[in-house]
C-alpha cells in the first residue's frame, strides 16, 4: 500500500500545526507585556473556581436557554476531540476506523453517541445563528459589535455547522459502502443520525460514495486544524482561556480595590513614616495607572484575550442601559484590539486611552461591579476603567472639574463636599431639636 | 423617650475608658440633612439596646472612597492613612457603619494600609441582633405593607449581603416585593465610584430615574435603602416622578428604629 496519503495528512498537520504553536507564543508574549500581578496564592481555592466557572459552566446558568445551548455544543466540543484522536490516528496509520475492531459493539455505542452530540452541536449552532441574525438579541447588536465582531460569531457558527455535517456525511458513505461489502470498511452497524442521509448517498456509484466518504474525512481533519487556528485570532479564544483565566480570577472581595503600592511607598515617606521596602530604581516605576495597555496587568491583557463578546457585561451595566458612552465589553475588545497593535509593532504614536476608548467612556463608570458579576468567565472590566481613571487623576489632573473640586474639599475640610469639618459632629445638636 | 447618649471617643478615653464599638458617621451621615436622621435612628437603636458605643465626632474624616474610585489613589492613601492612626491610637477593634461605602473601604481597603478591624454594616449588626434576640420589633406601621428593597452595590455585589436588609424588613411582618433586578442582578442607584460628585454623562436617562420607575412599579409605598447615595439617588427618582405623596424613601435604620418594641 501506498504511504502517499499518511505523507499528504503528516504534511497537511505539520502546517497549521507550526502556525498554531507560533500564534500561541505570540499571544503568550502579548499578555507578558502586563505588569506583574501576584495570583498565586490560595491554589484550592483557584481550582475550585476554575472547575465551577470554567469547566462546570456555573455562571452561563444565570440565562437557562442559551446555557443550555452552549452546553450541548460545549460538551460536543469535549466528546468528539475523543473522535478526532481516531482521525489522526487513522491518518498516521493509513488505517481506517481504527478503534472498531477493538470496540467492538461498544463502536456503534460510541459513534451514535457521537452523531447525537454533532446533531445537537448543530441545532445549537442553528438557533445562535438565529438569535444573531434574525431576532437580533440586543447585546449582540450594539455598536462594538459592527463588521469583524459580528462576522466573527458568525463564522464560527457556519464553520462548527460545517464540520457536524462532514461528519454525518461521512458515516453516511461509509453506511453505503459497508452495504455494498466494499473491502476495508468495517461494519459499524446502524448509525442513528446519519442513516437519514444514506438514501441520498445511495444513488451514486461505489467510486463516487468512497471519494465522499474520504472527501468528508479530509474535510472534517483539516476543517478542524483551520478552526484550531482560526481560534486563536477570535473571539472564540475562549474555549482554551477560560480555564487559565478563571484559575487566576480575582479572589478579593469585589468592592476592594488594588492597593498601588508605589503611592504607599510615597505616602509614607510624605507622613514621614517608615518605609519598608523603597523603590530599588524609581526610573523603573513607571507611570501611575494606565494610558496604554501594556500599563495594564498582564490579568488584564488575559482577560482581553479571553473575552468571549457575549455582552452579558454590557446588557448590565447601568451606564450602558440608560444610553452612555460606557461599554464594558467594548473596554475589553479595544484593550485586545491594542495589545494586538502594540505585539505586531504597529504602535505608531497611538494609546488605549484616548485612541480607543475616551474619557468620557470610563467617566461613566459607576463600579457597580455589575458587569463582574454577569461575566461567565470572571473578567473583570472594572480594573482596566479604574487604571485608567488614575493616569487621568495622577498623571494629567485630567479629571472632571467637579471631582477635581471633590478632591480639593476631601483635602482640606476632610468631606467631599463643601463643609467646615467642626460642623461634622453637629448632628447630635439635632436630635435636642428632634 | 428617655435621654440619648452620644459619647465620642474622646469624652472616653478621657475617663479612661475604650468604646466597645466605634460607630463610623460617615461624610454623608455627618452633613447631609437627609442622612442626618438615619444617623440619629440608629444612634436612638443603639441608646436603647445599651449598646457600649462611642463616635469620633469632630475627628472623623473623609475615608477617601470616592477619591480613590475616582483614581485619586494619592488622596485616598493620605486619607486611609491618617484615619488609621486615629482610629489605632484610640484602640478601636469594632466599627459599625450605615454607609456601605465607608464599610466597604474601611473593611476591604484598610488592612492593605495596616488598619485592622471588624467591620460591620448597620444592617449586619441590627441582623445579628435580631438574631440573637436582643433588638424586638414590632410590625406596627409596617405590617402588611408593601415594602421594596434597594441593592446597594456596595453590600451586594461587592461584599455579598443580600439577606441582612431582607431578614430586617421581615421581622416586621412586611409585605416584601423583590423589584425585577434585584439581588446579584440588581441596578445601581447610578452614584456609586464618585458618580455622586458629578454630574452624569450624556445618555438617554439618568440610572436613578430608569431604578426609581422599576422600584414604582412593584406597587410598593416604601422603598428601603441602606445607603446614604441610594437614598439621594431614590429619593430624587420619586421627587422627578411627583410621587414623593405617596411613596417614601426610608433607610432600613430608620424603619426599625420606629418599629422599635
Ligand atoms: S462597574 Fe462600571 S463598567 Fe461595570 S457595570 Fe458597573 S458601571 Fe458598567
Ligand atoms: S467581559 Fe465577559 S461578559 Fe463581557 S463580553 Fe467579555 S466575556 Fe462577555
Amino acid at each position: 500500500m501506498t504511504l502517499i496519503p499518511q505523507i499528504i495528512f503528516v504534511i497537511v498537520m505539520a502546517i497549521p500545526t507550526y502556525l498554531i504553536v507560533r500564534r500561541i507564543r505570540q499571544i503568550r508574549g502579548n499578555i507578558l507585556r502586563g505588569r506583574p500581578l501576584d495570583r498565586n496564592d490560595n491554589s484550592s481555592e483557584r481550582w475550585k473556581t476554575m472547575f465551577l466557572i470554567a469547566f462546570g459552566q456555573k455562571k452561563m446558568f444565570k440565562k437557562p436557554i442559551p446555557a443550555f445551548l452552549h452546553l450541548l455544543i460545549y460538551v460536543g466540543f469535549l466528546v468528539i476531540n475523543l473522535e478526532v484522536l481516531e482521525f489522526m490516528l487513522d491518518g498516521l496509520l493509513g488505517t481506517h476506523r481504527l478503534f472498531a475492531p477493538y470496540l467492538g459493539d461498544f463502536y456503534n455505542v460510541a459513534m451514535n453517541f457521537f452523531e447525537f452530540l454533532a446533531l445537537g452541536v448543530l441545532i445549537s449552532c442553528v438557533v445562535f445563528l438565529i438569535r444573531r441574525n434574525v431576532i437580533k438579541v440586543p447585546r449582540f447588536t450594539k455598536p462594538e459589535m459592527k463588521g469583524w465582531p459580528a462576522m466573527d460569531g458568525n463564522l464560527i457558527l457556519i464553520i462548527e455547522i460545517a464540520l457536524m455535517i462532514a461528519i454525518l456525511k461521512m458515516n453516511a458513505a461509509d453506511q453505503v459502502l459497508q452495504s455494498r461489502d466494499v473491502a476495508g470498511y468495517h461494519e459499524t452497524g446502524k448509525l442513528m443520525i446519519s442513516s437519514f442521509l444514506v438514501p441520498l448517498i445511495d444513488q451514486f456509484d461505489t467510486g463516487l460514495v468512497m471519494l465522499t466518504e474520504r472527501g468528508a474525512w479530509w474535510f472534517h481533519i483539516i476543517g478542524i486544524m483551520a478552526f484550531a487556528l482560526y481560534v486563536t485570532y477570535s473571539k472564540h479564544l475562549h474555549i482554551f482561556l477560560a480555564f487559565p483565566n478563571t484559575y487566576y480570577s480575582n479572589l478579593e472581595p469585589k468592592g476592594k480595590i488594588q492597593n498601588m503600592d508605589a503611592v504607599t511607598t510615597e505616602v509614607k515617606s510624605m507622613l514621614g513614616m517608615p518605609v519598608e521596602a523603597p523603590p530599588a530604581n524609581p526610573d523603573e516605576m513607571g507611570r501611575f495607572g494606565a494610558k496604554d495597555a501594556t500599563d495594564l496587568s498582564w490579568k488584564s491583557l488575559m482577560e482581553a484575550y479571553s473575552c468571549t463578546e457575549c455582552g452579558r457585561c454590557t446588557a448590565e451595566c447601568p451606564a450602558n442601559q440608560t444610553g452612555k458612552l460606557l461599554s464594558p465589553r467594548k473596554i475589553m475588545m479595544d484593550t485586545r484590539d491594542r495589545i494586538e497593535e502594540i505585539g505586531n509593532g504597529k504602535e505608531e504614536g497611538k494609546s488605549l486611552l484616548g485612541d480607543y476608548i475616551t474619557k468620557e467612556e470610563i467617566n461613566a463608570c459607576t463600579s457597580c461591579n455589575a458587569c463582574t458579576e454577569a461575566c461567565p468567565v470572571n473578567i473583570d472590566p472594572l480594573a482596566i476603567i479604574l487604571e485608567m481613571k488614575r493616569y487621568v487623576a495622577m498623571e494629567e489632573s485630567g479629571s472632571p472639574a467637579s471631582w477635581n473640586a471633590m478632591f480639593a474639599n476631601i483635602e482640606t475640610n476632610f468631606a467631599p463636599w463643601k463643609f467646615a469639618p467642626s460642623d461634622r459632629f453637629k448632628w447630635a445638636e439635632d436630635l435636642k431639636n428632634d | 423617650m428617655s435621654e440619648i447618649k452620644i459619647p465620642t471617643v474622646a469624652d472616653m478615653q478621657s475617663k479612661g475608658e475604650t468604646p466597645e464599638i466605634l460607630f463610623w458617621v460617615g461624610c454623608a451621615g455627618s452633613f447631609d440633612d437627609r442622612y442626618k436622621r438615619v444617623t440619629l435612628a440608629f444612634t436612638k437603636i443603639l441608646n436603647h439596646l445599651g449598646v457600649n458605643f462611642a463616635v469620633l465626632g469632630p475627628e472623623e474624616s473623609c475615608t477617601g472612597d470616592p477619591a480613590r474610585r475616582a483614581g485619586n489613589e494619592f488622596l485616598f492613601q493620605m486619607q486611609a492613612m491618617s484615619n488609621i492612626q486615629l482610629l489605632d491610637g484610640y484602640g478601636i477593634k469594632k466599627i459599625v457603619t450605615a454607609c456601605p461605602h465607608c464599610f466597604n473601604t474601611i473593611k476591604n481597603e484598610y488592612p492593605d494600609l495596616g488598619g485592622n478591624y471588624d467591620v460591620v454594616h448597620h444592617t449586619s449588626f441590627l441582623q445579628g441582633l435580631l438574631d440573637e434576640g436582643k433588638l424586638k420589633v414590632a410590625g406596627g406601621d409596617y405590617k402588611g405593607k408593601k415594602i421594596t428593597y434597594h441593592d446597594s452595590c456596595y453590600l451586594g455585589r461587592s461584599n455579598g449581603i443580600y439577606e441582612a436588609p431582607r431578614e430586617l424588613l421581615q421581622s416586621l411582618d412586611a409585605d416584601l416585593v423583590e423589584m425585577k433586578r434585584c439581588k446579584t442582578n440588581g441596578l445601581c442607584c447610578g452614584a456609586g465610584g464618585g458618580q455622586m460628585f458629578k454630574d452624569a454623562e450624556p445618555g438617554n436617562k439618568e440610572v436613578n430615574i430608569e431604578r426609581t420607575e422599576e422600584a414604582l412599579s412593584t406597587g410598593a409605598k416604601v422603598i428601603a435603602s441602606a445607603c446614604p447615595f441610594c437614598m439621594t439617588m431614590m429619593s430624587d427618582g420619586v421627587k422627578n416622578k411627583e410621587k414623593e405623596e405617596e411613596v417614601i424613601v426610608k433607610d432600613i435604620a430608620e424603619i426599625i428604629e420606629e418599629s422599635l418594641d
